[in-house]
């Protein structure tokens, strides 16, 4: 499983295709690769920024398209008003411009092979790009996969993908949505109005069918520990909880 | 290739001749680890020497402790592009580890082991010679659980996946044998300098 990672990810140069404004703090660009890749849904690519003068920077963007469409690769960038990259993308990248970016990256953070069990899904904020690109791809293949996802959020305009998933929620079989709104109350019954804790991770585990083979856990690193924590309490082996921390 | 648009930060007061190419320097400490934060009790807490399949060693959390100290600050890079300056590390060196066991040189490469069933490579010419340590405490204070706590390997000049927390023992191997994230897409030594982040870097 891990021989097509190792493959050497070189540096490509990409159009920006489309900016969307996802959320108030969150735009996905669209990129066209000029050397497409096969990857894994959950993998990240690298993007490399460089200034007139030659300094340059790097950064981790998870994909968050399906791998089926990946001439096109979706990349769910959150503004950090502080940062150096992320407002760069907001406020200055546009439609037409070039980006350097290598990918696939990571061998770890990995939709299961063979998914032969039900999967929980767990992400805050921007953290849900790489379990959408699972979500999406487990539509894209028709694997019968049960799949769960719950996703912390500030409010309910803070939803990234929210239109999508209400939409999946309704249209894929065994696919089980849970919101978790931390700074306004629920819009509907299935949803919380908090933190995520234990109990809410073993309440939406329960909407899958059986116990879960695996759990996937995206966000910052604080949420990431309560996320994973839940996820031993349920009865997770450590080695079936993985987690993708965005860093601080 | 110049990025439309883009100059970045750059606010440099510091000499950037301490930042390897394509990092940048943090104040925080962030944290990357694949799965749950390990929670080890130092009463549970063992670290093994092998030579190949072959336990030299073993060391309880008291044991290890009363083991020569070595204190280091250093420079550290993450191959996720973040740097962080001047960080104080205490520890057990690497050295004294083997003098304790009685082995001076035993093969030229080993393997870190880790509770959460991570490992890496480290070239032995990298962990000896004051090189590496295993850290005990991070600026004065116990080592955090979410940065490794109990007990690290630090090899700092190295990108700091290299440096595994929750360490349980280092196994010398005859071979460079690629260990977790190395069998992952990482580069086998990682030399920040050289910029040796994937594979085939
Ligand atoms: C595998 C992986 C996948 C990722 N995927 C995504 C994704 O899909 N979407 C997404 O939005 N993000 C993702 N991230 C996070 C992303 O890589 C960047 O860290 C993020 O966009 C912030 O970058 P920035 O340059 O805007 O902020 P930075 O300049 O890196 O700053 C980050 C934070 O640190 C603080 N900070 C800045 N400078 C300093 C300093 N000198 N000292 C101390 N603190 C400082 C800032 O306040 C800011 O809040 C991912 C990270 C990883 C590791």
């Amino acid at each position: 499983m891990t021989e097509a990672i190792v493959a050497t990810a070189r540096w490509q140069s990409c159009a920006i295709v489309e900016v969307a404004t996802r959320t108030p703090a969150i735009k996905s660009f669209f990129l066209r690769l000029s050397e497409p890749f096969d990857y894994t849904a959950g993998q990240h690519v690298d993007v490399r920024l460089t200034a007139p003068n030659g300094y340059n920077v790097m950064r981790s963007y998870s994909i968050a398209s399906a791998p089926s469409d990946s001439k096109v690769i979706e990349l769910a960038i959150e503004r950090l008003s502080d940062g150096e990259v992320s407002p760069f993308f907001h406020d200055v990248a546009q439609a037409g411009d070039t980006i350097e970016l290598r990918g696939p990256l990571g061998g770890h953070f990995l939709w299961p092979r063979p998914a032969n069990k039900p999967v929980l899904l767990i992400g805050a904020g921007s953290g849900v790009a790489p379990l959408m690109a699972m979500i999406r791809h487990r539509k894209a293949s028709g694997e019968p996969v049960p799949v769960a996802l719950l996703l912390s959020s500030r409010t309910w305009g803070d939803v990234l993908f929210r239109d999508e998933l209400l939409g999946l929620e309704r249209s894929l079989p065994d696919f089980a949505l849970a919101l978790a709104l931390t700074r306004e109350p629920a819009m509907r019954r299935t949803d919380f109005s908090r933190r995520i804790d234990c109990r809410m991770v073993a309440d939406v585990a329960g909407r899958l069918p059986s116990f879960p083979g695996c759990a996937l856990v995206c966000g910052s690193n604080a949420f990431a520990d309560i996320a994973a924590d839940a996820a031993l309490a349920l009865g997770l082996e450590a080695g079936a909880i993985k987690t993708e921390r965005y860093g601080a | 290739m110049v990025t439309r648009g883009f100059t970045g930060r750059q606010s440099g007061s510091e000499p950037s001749h301490r930042i390897p190419p394509g990092q940048h320097l943090v104040d925080n400490f962030p944290v990357l680890t694949a799965g749950p934060t390990p929670r080890i009790e130092p009463a549970d807490w063992t670290f093994t020497l092998k030579v190949g399949p072959r336990p030299v060693k073993e060391w309880s959390w008291s044991e290890f402790n009363s083991l020569p100290r070595t204190k280091m600050t250093r420079d550290i890079h993450c191959v996720t592009s973040w740097s962080k300056f001047n960080t104080a590390w205490e520890g057990v060196a690497v050295d004294d580890i083997l003098a304790d066991a009685g082995l001076s040189a035993p093969t030229p490469f080993a393997l870190a082991h880790c509770y959460d069933g991570y490992s890496t490579n480290v070239p032995l010419a990298d962990l000896a010679m004051g090189k590496a340590m295993v850290a005990l405490k991070y600026e004065g204070q116990p080592l955090p659980r979410d940065h490794g706590g109990p007990a690290r390997l630090l090899v700092p000049h190295l990108y700091f996946w290299k440096s595994a927390k929750w360490v349980n023992g280092l196994q010398f191997t005859e071979r460079d044998e690629a260990g977790f994230w190395e069998l992952r897409g990482y580069h086998m030594y990682g030399d920040p300098w050289n910029e040796q982040r994937y594979t085939n870097d």
